[in-house]
């Protein structure tokens, strides 16, 4: 048994990674960035990569139910944390697209689609702890992500359509523990 | 691009990590929440041959009031946790921190970039270091000879350069007395760049008058800097929009494609008039 404070990784390594509530084994280098590991290894290509130097955003995923940029974190930080990618949104995994998606579809807020999977994980992690986010909320923070397509206005509708919609299909006092009074 | 290829060392202790360091010598980087030494290794403009990941030591993620009302603030603690500020510990005497959270990147850079990462990094217009200028905070660092305490005036040495040796870890800052009247704001060309410019001050109010302050400004030097001359005129009963044009007079700030020397120093006036409106109504 190792009984040193720190564990030393050889060149390549050995990492557990909770995908979408899937463990994954997976042999890599360290310097692997988490995108890369989620695109290349575990086939995951719902995330996209974009600047990788965290300006873009089109890797957001998250990480413990935050969006992070999963260029900007290597993969090997990842172990022990619970990893979502755009791919757990649609509800069976890969048929009925969820609440979220469907607003995206109906607000036009996509048109090449490459930035796609980035906002949704952003809007995502950011409504399930902002629930009561007001159109300036949802404003300021997808200025996090890169879109030169839609201008942002349909993405910021689409967002606060599906806050609305959720805040009213809510049957007990919208917003969980970590929901804050404003 | 892709990073350059790094060996990934997992620490389990401060200790331990401070010991791993002193043996890898300069090789070596610390990695917290790598929002800025990802982005830097991506580029290659950062090449450590070995990694000590610090991200595990939850001891170092947490923030309280210590006795005397002065904040201690874990390394490890994120953007973001100051900003929800989640146990409720910072009140109006450090509201201050909280609101400046928001000039930090964007909310998915809150959320891993962490308060002591920012600090040892120190770019020269980050907000903690500027913050930590402002309000005199203390850094507690620890090596394999022990721990010291090194304020923040002797902390910062210049362009992403600080007291910390090698093989030392930043474990706690503490801000050792609360700031109600203190506001931070800044300027960038978009929201969530770095700031072209940064002023942050601290108003000493006593019965709706102010009676001093501290005035620092970040972007203007390799570190950010105190400026005594516009503090003076705080002291003196200055007005806010003297002491902003006397902080625009002390300061030579360098000039790059964003922006001139002139165009930085106007917005030094500007800003460290804000700041010390927002401050004082507080």
């Amino acid at each position: 048994m190792n009984t040193d404070p720190v564990v030393t990784h050889p060149r390549l390594q050995l990492i557990t990674l909770d995908a979408n509530g899937e463990q994954h084994d997976v042999v890599t280098e360290p310097r692997r960035t988490l995108v890369d590991v989620l695109r290349h290894d575990l086939r995951l290509t719902g995330t996209h990569v974009g600047c990788e130097h965290g300006i873009c955003g089109a890797c957001t995923v998250l990480v413990d139910e935050r969006p992070v940029r999963a260029c900007l974190m290597f993969a090997a930080q990842a172990e022990g944390a619970r990893i979502r990618t755009v791919e757990s949104l649609s509800e069976d995994g890969g048929g009925e697209l969820s609440d979220l998606q469907r607003a995206f579809t109906d607000h036009h807020a996509l048109q090449c689609g490459f930035c796609t999977p980035g906002f949704l994980m952003l809007a995502e992690g950011f409504l399930a702890e902002r629930p009561e986010a007001t159109k300036e909320e949802i404003r300021e923070v997808v200025a996090a992500n890169l879109c030169r397509c839609t201008g942002y206005q349909t993405i910021v509708e689409a967002i606060d359509a599906c806050a609305t919609a959720r805040r009213g299909a809510c049957v007990t006092p919208c917003g969980g523990p970590d929901s804050k009074e404003h | 691009m892709k990073p350059a290829p790094f060996q990934y060392h997992r620490a389990r202790d401060v200790d331990g990590a401070a010991r791993l360091l002193a043996e890898l010598g300069d090789d070596a980087k610390v990695i917290a929440g790598g929002q800025s030494l990802v982005a830097m290794m991506n580029y290659r403009l950062a090449r450590p041959r070995h990694l000590v990941d610090i991200g595990g030591l939850r001891e170092l993620d947490r923030m309280h009031r210590d006795a005397d009302g002065g904040l201690r603030i874990g390394a490890l603690t994120t953007h973001h946790t100051v900003e929800t500020d989640p146990t409720g510990v910072l009140g109006a005497g450090f509201e201050v921190l909280r609101r400046a959270m928001t000039w930090i990147g964007h909310l998915p850079i809150r959320t891993r970039g962490t308060v002591g990462g920012s600090m040892a990094h120190g770019d020269a217009t980050a907000e903690w270091c500027l913050l930590a200028v402002t309000l005199g905070a203390e850094f507690v660092v620890r090596g394999p000879h022990g721990e010291r305490t090194v304020p923040a005036g002797d902390f910062f040495h210049g362009y992403y350069t600080t007291a910390l040796e090698p093989d030392e870890i930043l474990v706690e800052i503490v801000f050792p007395r609360p700031a109600p009247h203190a506001a931070l704001t800044e300027f960038a060309e978009r929201r969530g760049d770095f700031a072209l410019v940064a002023a942050t001050v601290d108003l000493d109010v006593e019965g709706g008058e102010v009676r001093g302050g501290r005035v620092a400004l970040g972007g203007v030097a390799s570190a950010a800097v105190r400026v005594p001359e516009a503090e003076a005129v705080l002291t003196d009963g200055g007005s806010f929009e003297a002491c902003a044009a006397v902080a625009a007079e002390a300061v030579e700030p360098p000039a790059d494609a964003s922006g001139s020397t002139h165009y930085r120093k106007e917005l030094v006036r500007t800003l460290v008039r804000r700041a010390c409106e927002e401050a004082v109504s507080r």
